[in-house]
């Protein structure tokens, strides 16, 4: 048989797998090593797609999204964040942020450009900037800055071959928000040295000190930015795949071409209910952030109350405690706590080589379980 | 302050330093807050709901509940206050609204059986002064109670560990 794909056949599974098998096997095993809220769909949402089901809602849409939906994020943008976009043609909708950052690395990227990462990051970033035919370029991010991005690092990781920063705030897994001046240095960056701007925004509504600042605002940023959100967490609606794109009018044009071929349209259902969500859900939304912020604070109190020492998350569920008083990697930490003691994290190196030393735990977990699991991981550490 | 009192009505079991830790408050003030509230009748008591048809006990689960439609004839200086109060003090009735509509009050009774809720309304409620004349609904099946849904909790569907 002949070779597949190289670059394919070269990408490492993904390090949260190994961990998913070992639970997978387990029982009584309290899990923070999940990505998505603990919350189902708000009701009101699920309804209107019961509904839309019902009245036969079952045939593609136009290849960018309904235009209802459209508008409704434009003005949720303009709103939230005074963030322009023309709903009709710097705006599509996406089968999840997923889809949008694989259609935009491809409209951006040409073969062997490279694309600067600030890590710890999502998972997915480096494998589709590969599938994209591009480069990664990780630069560092440190615990003791709150992960914040320094501009002077990005600076130094810029070559010739730079075509892009791609940085996701509010960020799984550390929880960092990164604060608007921060921002605004990586966008003169970027237009001094002509480089385009990837900015996942997926947990954007999910901060609890201070605001989030969409990068798309930014004036500097504005031209050379594509902004990628959706309704996966604050509205709790991961399994719906619809997220959404906005960028200039020349990208966003470029990645519907792509969105045409490829997915053809996001599904109706899903849209008709993001539809619902950002009509009618915002008590919703307001209700879950005040819980996950709740937990949030219970949950790290308790962190540091048991030795770990943890940066202060802004945004996002995550918790992205130190785990260097326990003299363990974070692999063998995870794996450990997991067999020992039926807690499953997930390691900060999967994340990156400045994730060696933490475990992210996610809060999206029911406030009696965060307890067990803090009890739990207290008998783990006193037992090393 | 409002949110210490949605958390406790939420879950009334929560500790003060556990409810000071959420909202990010110096556990003092939650407590003074609280007792303040105690006294001051804000808060009236703490109680836990339960779901009387998946109680394993075929005795203790028998019980019946029944809304009572009551039309009073109102009366100059207290309308339907004194009425409405009388109905309250009974022990079989655990609630009591003024309403519009139909009818003028809408009250909640509690009995062994059908038989006591019957005997209840022929005898106590009807016979009370003003009372014109009373409808009784019967309760079938309690669905929803006090914002909680007595149906299975919906199974947590999510992989255990994913990205």
């Amino acid at each position: 048989m002949k070779p597949l794909n190289e670059v394919i056949a070269a990408c490492p599974p993904s390090g949260i797998r190994r961990f998913f098998d070992i639970a997978a096997e387990m029982d009584d095993v309290i899990s923070l090593g999940v990505g998505e809220p603990d919350f189902v769909t708000p009701w009101r949402i699920r309804e209107a797609g019961i509904y839309a089901l019902e009245h036969g809602y079952t045939t593609y849409t136009s290849n960018a999204g309904l235009p209802a939906l459209r508008m409704l994020i434009c003005s949720d943008l303009q709103q939230r964040y005074s963030a322009e976009y023309a709903w009709d043609s710097e705006c599509l909708i996406t089968t999840g942020v997923s889809e949008g950052l694989d259609l935009t690395l491809r409209v951006l990227l040409n073969p062997g450009d490279e694309v600067i990462i600030p890590e710890p990051c999502y998972v997915a970033y480096e494998p589709c900037v590969a599938f994209a035919g591009g480069t990664t370029v990780r630069v560092p991010t440190r615990w003791e800055d709150n992960f914040t991005i320094d501009v002077d690092v990005v600076a130094a990781a810029i070559t010739p071959r730079t075509k892009a920063i791609l940085i996701g705030s509010p960020a799984n897994p550390t929880g960092a928000v990164q604060p608007r001046e921060a921002l605004q240095a990586l966008a003169r960056l970027a237009e001094q040295h002509d480089l385009y701007l990837i900015s996942d925004e997926i947990y954007d509504r999910l901060t609890y000190n201070g605001s989030h600042t969409c990068l798309g605002a930014i004036p500097e940023a504005r031209e050379r930015t594509v902004v990628l959100g959706g309704f996966s967490k604050a509205q709790a609606m991961t399994g719906w795949r619809v997220g959404w794109i906005c960028a200039p009018q020349a990208i966003a044009e470029l990645c519907v071409r792509v969105h045409q071929y490829t997915m053809l349209c996001a599904p109706h259902v899903s849209q008709l209910a993001a539809v619902e969500a950002l009509t009618s859900a915002e008590t919703d939304v307001s209700e879950m952030v005040a819980d996950y912020d709740r937990r949030r604070r219970v949950f790290v109190k308790g962190l540091r109350e048991i030795g770990l020492e943890c940066p202060e998350p802004d945004g996002a569920f995550y918790a992205f405690p130190s785990i260097r008083t326990s003299g363990l990697d974070s692999e063998t930490f995870a794996e450990r706590l997991l067999k020992e003691q039926g807690v499953a994290v997930v390691p900060g190196n999967v994340f990156g080589p400045s994730g060696e030393g933490h475990v992210r735990c996610s809060y999206a977990t029911a406030l009696p379980q965060l307890e067990t699991a803090l009890d739990r991981m207290s008998a783990f550490l006193r037992g090393l | 302050m409002r949110e210490i009192l949605e958390l406790l009505e939420r879950d009334s079991s929560l500790s003060h330093d556990t409810i000071a830790t959420m909202l990010g408050l110096p556990v003092e003030e939650v407590s003074a807050r609280i007792a303040e509230w105690e006294s001051s009748g804000v808060i009236r008591r703490y109680k836990a709901v339960v779901d009387w048809e998946a109680v394993d006990d075929a005795i203790a689960r028998e019980k019946v509940v029944a809304f009572i439609d009551v039309s009073v004839a109102p009366a100059r200086g207290v309308g339907f206050d004194d009425v409405a109060l009388r109905i309250s003090r009974f022990d079989e009735v655990t609630s009591v609204h003024l309403v519009s509509g139909g009818h003028d009050l809408r009250c909640t009774v509690v009995g062994r059986d059908i038989r006591a809720v019957s005997d209840f309304v022929s005898q106590r409620l009807s016979t009370i002064d003003r009372v014109m004349s009373t409808a009784t609904h019967f309760v079938l099946k309690t669905h929803k109670r006090d914002g909680d849904v007595f149906a299975e909790p919906e199974p947590d569907h999510r992989l255990r560990v994913t990205p």
